[in-house]
């Protein structure tokens, strides 16, 4: 049994405060009507499902539970996601899942330009294609796109994976293609089970850091070492 | 930061009510530029009178001596109707011309807008102010265009407030700074175009209405300005029977579009949209960076 709570009645400050308060349970969001910084910010084990398109930084912050918006996303959305899940069925607009530590980020339509910008850890499973500068400086996690990727893909990346089962249209600075190893076909396989989307994991390409921008820490000395710059890890 | 609405009404199912709708979606991006606002409205007008907005940010002119000095430059006759701060000039006469007359010679007053179907209104401080004083909710029409500004790069002032239009029916709202802007207004200027204030939109105001003039279609115009303009832009672009939106390659400024069968709508925010007539069946989209849309009545 969910509990309705209708933005036209209420406002956004009080549905975010019902939300920090409640420890369990499920959540269904009336009239967002664009509204920004839906649901951000949940700490605790609920559903959230809101009932319409969303405007900035929606599940902005996201710790815990599940946010499922039936509808597209502005800009931002689970922006600086810690962990938990965070659905649009939709299109999410630019920087999505940005600077995402953790957790699940899943679009369903496409993501607009730099999606997964400065992630840092967090999954993020687009069902569609994603727009220019995807994973722009990326750090770590996982960007798996069935869709084509948009202009300058992975720029400056550091550590994340990208896999593209369509067109890439450029690569940015320092980005390269990698070999499908056993572990990312198994990898793929993960999160797109994880997000409730069909495909085969070979038909995948794996793209990375040729790590020719930055330095390396010297805890990575073994890697540079055993495989030399640009190691194919 | 910045807002822009605009809306185009390719049927006439909600023409009675282009200005209410267009108070609304203002009214949804006032967060986004407080400092002023403005708006310009097509479609009311008929062909063969030229409406001249002009706007006294200080002193006001007597407007009757100014209608009447105007009838001698003209050769026409010349009706005023004042609104506050605002006043439209009716002529037959040619608008180009007062247009350059009433800049050059009434140094109290900009020239807001001329042509046979376009009205702007604009004015510092609360958006919701812009709409409500100059009557926007009673306007009808076929399209209008708007903007909330949040100053960043030329002073606060009801003259440095957007729509910005320099051509006959035709104007431009813009978030975003552009950065060649003094080098290509002095290009501008030696083309015969002129320029009422620093601000860098007004510049690329007067590139498309150049361009227009020179034989080139809104979306020719538009597709060179990708290569003129040099900066950050999103833009929404009114004519006498199009509309357009323009976006840099970079595409930092956002920008949403929505599209029925009876109204196209665009705006820095989906909220501005969320609430127009039919807008559960509309197709909603970005538009792509450095990719031209336009529409027109006349198709």
């Amino acid at each position: 049994m969910s509990t309705a709570i209708d933005l036209a009645e209420v406002s956004l400050r009080q549905l975010n405060q019902v939300l920090h308060d409640a420890d369990s349970g499920g959540f269904d969001v009336l009239n967002p009507r664009g509204a920004h910084a839906v649901a951000c910010g949940i700490t605790t084990d609920l559903t959230v499902e809101v009932a319409g398109s969303v405007g900035y930084y929606c599940a902005g912050m996201h710790q815990a539970g599940t946010v499922v918006v039936n509808g597209n996303s502005g800009p931002g959305l689970a922006e600086n996601i810690m962990s938990g899940t965070v659905r649009t069925t939709g299109n999410a607009s630019m920087s999505a899942a940005a600077t995402g530590c953790g957790g699940l980020v899943v679009i369903d339509g496409d993501a607009g330009a730099r999606c997964g910008i400065s992630m840092k850890g967090v999954d993020i499973v687009v069902g569609g294609s994603i727009g220019h500068m995807g994973a722009f400086m990326a750090q770590a996690g996982n960007l798996v796109v069935l869709g084509d990727a948009g202009a300058d893909l992975g720029d400056s990346i550091y550590e994340a994976i990208l896999y593209v089962r369509g067109e890439v249209e450029s690569l940015g600075s320092d980005c390269v293609e990698k070999e499908m190893r056993p572990e990312n076909l198994a990898a793929v396989g993960h999160l797109l089970e994880a997000a409730d989307m069909t495909a085969s994991p070979a038909d995948f390409r794996r793209y990375g850091s040729e790590r020719r921008l930055y330095s390396f820490h010297v805890d990575d000395i073994d890697t540079e070492l055993a495989e030399g710059p640009g190691g194919t890890r | 930061m910045c807002g822009i609405v605009g809306l185009f009404l390719k049927t006439p199912t909600h023409r009675g009510e282009l200005g209410r709708l267009t108070a609304d979606m203002i009214h949804e991006v006032r967060d986004r530029g407080r400092d002023s606002a403005g708006v310009a409205t097509f479609g009311s007008g008929n062909d063969a009178t030229t409406r001249i907005t002009v706007l006294a940010d200080g002193p006001r002119p007597d407007w009757d001596e100014t209608a009447t000095a105007l009838e001698e430059v003209l050769s026409a006759e010349v009706l005023v109707r004042p609104l506050h701060d605002h006043a439209v000039f009716e002529t037959t006469g040619d608008g180009r011309a007062a247009r350059r007359w009433l800049i050059d010679n009434m140094v109290d007053i900009e020239v807001l807008s001329y042509g046979s179907q376009i009205e702007l209104y604009k004015s510092v401080g609360d958006p919701d102010l812009l709409a409500t004083r100059y009557g926007l909710a009673a306007r009808t029409g076929t399209h209008a265009v708007a903007h909330t500004r949040m100053a960043t790069e030329s002073a606060v002032t009801a003259n440095g407030s957007h729509p910005f239009s320099t051509g006959s029916d035709t104007c431009l709202v813009h978030n975003g700074s552009l950065s060649n802007h003094n080098q290509l207004r002095l290009r501008l200027e030696q083309q015969g175009e002129s320029f009422q204030t620093l601000n860098d939109s007004e510049v690329a105001a007067g590139y498309v209405s150049w361009r227009l003039g020179s034989g080139d279609s809104l979306a020719q115009a538009l597709q060179r300005a990708l290569t003129d303009l040099d900066g950050f832009y999103t833009l929404a672009i009114g004519t006498v029977d199009g509309f357009a939106i323009l976006r840099d390659p970079i595409s930092c400024k956002p920008a949403v579009v929505a599209e029925t069968d009876d109204w196209v709508a665009m705006s820095s925010e989906y909220r501005a949209i969320a609430r127009l007539p039919g807008v559960v069946d509309a197709e909603v989209w970005e538009p792509e960076p450095a990719r031209v849309y336009t529409w027109s009545l006349a198709a």
